[in-house]
């Protein structure tokens, strides 16, 4: 075992963990610990662009930005936190921009900016074009000048170590963060990493879903790790299904597709988004478009044999746009499908995208340990954090968005808080639940396979809480994940050696998605209502007055060992926008 | 709205199940377990429309769980699974079992000229520390503009396929000079090195240039166009690896 010290301790190096670590590179001693190399990160898969209200093509501004993102949360979201989101967008991408970013421009030579789903002018008016993009690979611009810009600052990255236990100390009753524990891939050598600060941008947790747009290593490794040691998380029943992943493989269609002018149509051709959402039609808000398509399905005007599926049509877009504009996702379709997107609509259902829950933070991206009290020293950004900007149901371009904002906000206070504070001791035998992890894994006999465990959690997630939800299908995945959980206890690994151990690495990742599926699903049921990315058949209205509030999940151990999930909930923050029916 | 036969046949195949049994040919090496590489093969089942990182999945989750190669995101835009396929470097995750004539046995290999590690997983630290070399970050002089920098259309699609790179080393691993003299900055890092050169923005283009001036510099690229043939995002490499040759005879970008 080997031990650090360090100011500040990042995990993860996706779009959050570099925004912040060019921030407390610059203010502290600063390590990013990262289990994939930085440029490897999820970031990088993001396509269809980052909302700012720059208004270079036409009126607009924050204030409106605001209230989109508010309404498109379904009112869950804490308007304070969203109000500095969308004040603070318009620095984030011109920041981007000076760091080399090389956006779209506009004849004029400003950025250039297209229209999203639910971004609209004057309240809901009509479509803005809002979103700053770089053809279809925004994300992958963002993670590119990132890690650019770290590069330039000397940022001091550990590549291919994961991170697997924070480090929690009291201190005169008060919990403070200590440290985090990693494993390294190449050695399977265990570090205990001291630090005054740390920040999660662990990213996602996708992977409980069959058919998902995430990538295999977005298994919420962060979440689990805090939930463990007693933190909460919080609205981890919001889920967001996007519309358009491949007909059965989940990669993403960007929203962007639509954006430029392509159209969802059902077996008859029929533009069907046009009964749902008159106004806005294919560019409502993500939730309002999967349910839609999924409508389309189960009353039988679904394409193909199976009529599983719909199709996005780019056919009617000259090529020559979609060349300059779509090059990655048309390239995608030929690739995986064989289809020609000039000439054929693409085949598409909702996957499973985003993770509207997570570690609770403040806006400051101090993490909570309950609904008002800050763990001095830990911090969090990005997917793994919920502030909450996203409430319900994210707009599409907002986590861009987010990651580099609170990125950078939680970069600065890490940085500062470093500055004023001493190290926290080390609990004794810092990194004790780690090795044992790992030595039960590698030592274990069971019968039990993590493929086999992690292919039945996936199908119950998408057959029991995805877009459709009833007490009935959230039970039945309540109860299979227990019986998952159970059997992961006799889990076994092949792989019993030291060197870059990903049998055993993949073991543990189950581990947390069986956790973090756990709380979905828990605080899932407890939501009798339907808002935003979850939808309760049984509870088919939204009810402000019973739900109108964040769910934080607490993990809590009996005194026979067993642990169980105990809700609470925090109230939402309202500033200036009063709840009304969402319509687009 | 016409459904054009290609969907047709698509959407009608998924209906009915089309596994093949492939055998893969995987080189695997383990220090913990012997001191040289050893072909191993395995045989299974698979519908040819998948990619041949699902086949590898295959093989780790239902037969041999040290099976040891890098992924994350599965549809060619991470980088991390460049390897050698059927003699080719190609992305496992890009690579569809049914265009490499799955009669014959797959073989897969890592990719070369850099360190074997375990399996396929090779050391990936050179290969970043010469795209450090050259400098990959935009470098202004002067005060900030308060809003964006100003670019025109053209000006940006001048570098627009450079920005393309996803750093996978596909390339860099197929490139003849590079397998022989690992000193050569490979073109992986001329790639990000043009990224800057021809971005109107920068002005450090002087710098970069004689940076790739050197003797394990841009003169070193034989033009075999293996790097370009290898990009699975589609780069014209060699394409770039000249024009910034060009560029330091002429001193113009
Ligand atoms: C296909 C796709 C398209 C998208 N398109 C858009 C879009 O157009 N606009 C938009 O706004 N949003 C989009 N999103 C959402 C957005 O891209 C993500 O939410 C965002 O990039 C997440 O960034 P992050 O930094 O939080 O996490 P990530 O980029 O996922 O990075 C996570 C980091 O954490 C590290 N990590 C994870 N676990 C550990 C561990 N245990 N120890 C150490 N390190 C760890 C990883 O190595 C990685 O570096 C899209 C998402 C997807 C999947
Ligand atoms: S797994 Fe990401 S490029 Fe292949």
């Amino acid at each position: 075992m080997k031990i650090h010290k360090y100011d500040t301790v990042i995990v993860g190096a996706g779009g959050a963990g570099m925004r912040a670590a060019i921030e407390s590179t610059k203010r502290s001693r600063t390590a990013v610990l990262t289990k994939l190399y930085p440029t490897r990160s999820h970031t990088g898969a993001a396509q269809g662009g980052m909302a700012a209200a720059l208004a270079n093509v036409e009126e607009d501004n924050w204030e409106w930005h605001t209230f989109d993102t508010i309404k498109g949360g379904d009112y869950l979201v804490d308007q304070d936190a969203a109000e500095i989101l969308a004040k603070e967008a318009i620095d984030a991408v011109l920041d981007l921009e000076k760091m080399g970013l090389p956006f779209n421009r506009t004849p004029d030579g400003t950025i250039d900016q297209r229209r999203f789903g639910g971004h609209s002018r004057n309240h809901g008016e009509a479509p803005v074009r809002r979103s700053c993009y770089a053809a279809d690979r925004t994300g992958h611009m963002i993670l590119q000048t990132l890690y650019q810009n770290c590069v330039k600052e000397g940022v001091e990255f550990f590549n291919e170590f994961y991170v697997l236990d924070q480090l929690i100390t009291e201190v005169d009753g008060v919990k403070k963060s200590a440290g985090v524990v990693a494993f390294e891939l190449a050695t399977g050598e265990i570090h205990v990493f001291q630090a005054k600060s740390v920040i999660y941008a662990s990213g996602g947790t996708g992977k409980f879903f069959k058919v998902t747009s995430n990538a295999h290593t977005l298994t919420g490794d962060g979440q689990a790790a805090c939930y463990r040691r007693g933190l909460p998380l919080e609205d981890m029943e919001f889920f967001q299904f996007h519309p358009t992943g491949i007909w059965r493989m989940g990669i993403l269609l960007t929203e962007g597709a639509r954006g430029e002018g392509g159209i969802l149509r059902n077996k008859d051709g029929e533009r069907f988004m046009e009964k749902y959402a008159p106004v806005m039609k294919d560019l409502a808000s993500r939730d309002v478009v999967s349910r839609s398509i999924y409508t389309e399905i189960r009353e039988g005007r679904g394409c193909g044999p199976e009529g599983d599926h719909v199709y996005l049509d780019l056919t009617h877009l000259p090529p020559e746009q979609l060349d300059a504009k779509l090059p990655d996702i048309t390239e995608f379709a030929r690739t995986y499908l064989g289809i020609e997107p000039y000439t054929d609509p693409i085949p598409i259902q909702p996957t499973a995208h985003y993770a509207m829950g997570g570690i609770p933070t403040n806006v400051a991206g101090e993490v909570l340990s309950d609904n008002d009290t800050v763990v001095p020293g830990l911090y969090a950004a990005g997917e793994v954090a919920c502030v909450s900007v996203h409430g319900a149901n994210r707009l599409g371009t907002n986590s861009l968005l987010d990651i580099n904002v609170f990125g950078k906000r939680a970069g600065i206070a890490a940085a500062e808080y470093a500055h004023r504070s001493d190290f926290v001791e080390l609990p004794e035998n810092p990194a004790q639940l780690v090795v044992d992890q790992v030595e039960r894994l590698r030592e274990s006999t069971g019968n039990e396979r993590v493929a086999e465990i992690r292919k039945e959690l996936q199908e119950t997630m998408d057959a029991n809480v995805m877009v459709f939800r009833t007490e009935q299908t959230i039970k039945t995945a309540v109860e299979k994940i227990a019986e998952l959980r159970e059997r992961y206890k006799n889990v076994s690994v092949q792989d019993k050696g030291k060197r870059f151990n990903t049998d055993l690495l993949e073991a543990i990742e189950l581990g947390n998605l069986l956790d973090l599926a756990e709380v979905m699903a828990v605080s899932a049921l407890a939501r009798k209502e339907s808002r935003g990315g979850h939808y309760r058949e049984d509870y088919p209205n939204r009810d402000d007055v019973n739900f109108m509030r964040h769910t934080m999940a607490y993990r809590e151990v009996g005194k026979d060992g067993k642990d169980s999930i105990r809700l609470d909930y925090k109230p939402v923050v309202q500033t200036r926008y009063q709840p009304m029916e969402r319509k687009y | 709205m016409a459904t054009p036969t290609t969907l047709d046949k698509l959407e009608a195949d998924s209906t009915t199940s089309h596994l093949i049994t492939v055998t893969f040919r995987v080189r695997r090496f383990n220090p913990e377990v012997a001191a040289e590489a050893s072909w191993q093969d395995f045989q299974l089942e698979i519908d040819p429309k998948e990619r041949v990182l699902d086949g590898l999945h295959k093989i780790k989750w239902d037969q041999d769980g040290s099976l040891t190669f890098r992924r994350s995101c599965a549809h060619g835009i991470c980088g991390s699974d460049a390897m050698r396929i059927n003699g080719k470097n190609r992305l496992a995750c890009k690579t569809l079992i049914k265009d490499l004539n799955p009669s014959k046995p797959i073989t897969v290999e890592p990719i070369k000229g850099l360190t074997v590690l375990k399996d396929l997983v090779v050391d990936m630290d050179p290969f970043f520390q010469a795209y450090r070399d050259v400098m990959p970050f935009l470098i202004t002089k002067g005060n900030e503009p308060t809003r964006e920098r100003l670019q025109t259309a053209e000006d940006r699609e001048r570098f627009d396929d450079t920005t393309k790179c996803i750093l996978c080393a596909a390339c860099t691993s197929s490139c003849p000079v590079f397998w022989n003299d690992g000193q050569y900055f490979g073109p992986a890092a001329i790639v990000n090195a043009h990224r800057f050169i021809f971005d109107s923005r920068d002005e450090a283009g002087e710098q970069r240039l004689e940076i790739l001036n050197d003797k394990d510099g841009v003169w070193r690229c034989r033009t075999t166009f293996n790097c370009t043939d290898a990009c699975p995002r589609g780069i014209e490499v060699t394409k770039a690896i000249q024009e910034v040759k060009r560029a330091l005879i002429t001193r113009r970008y």
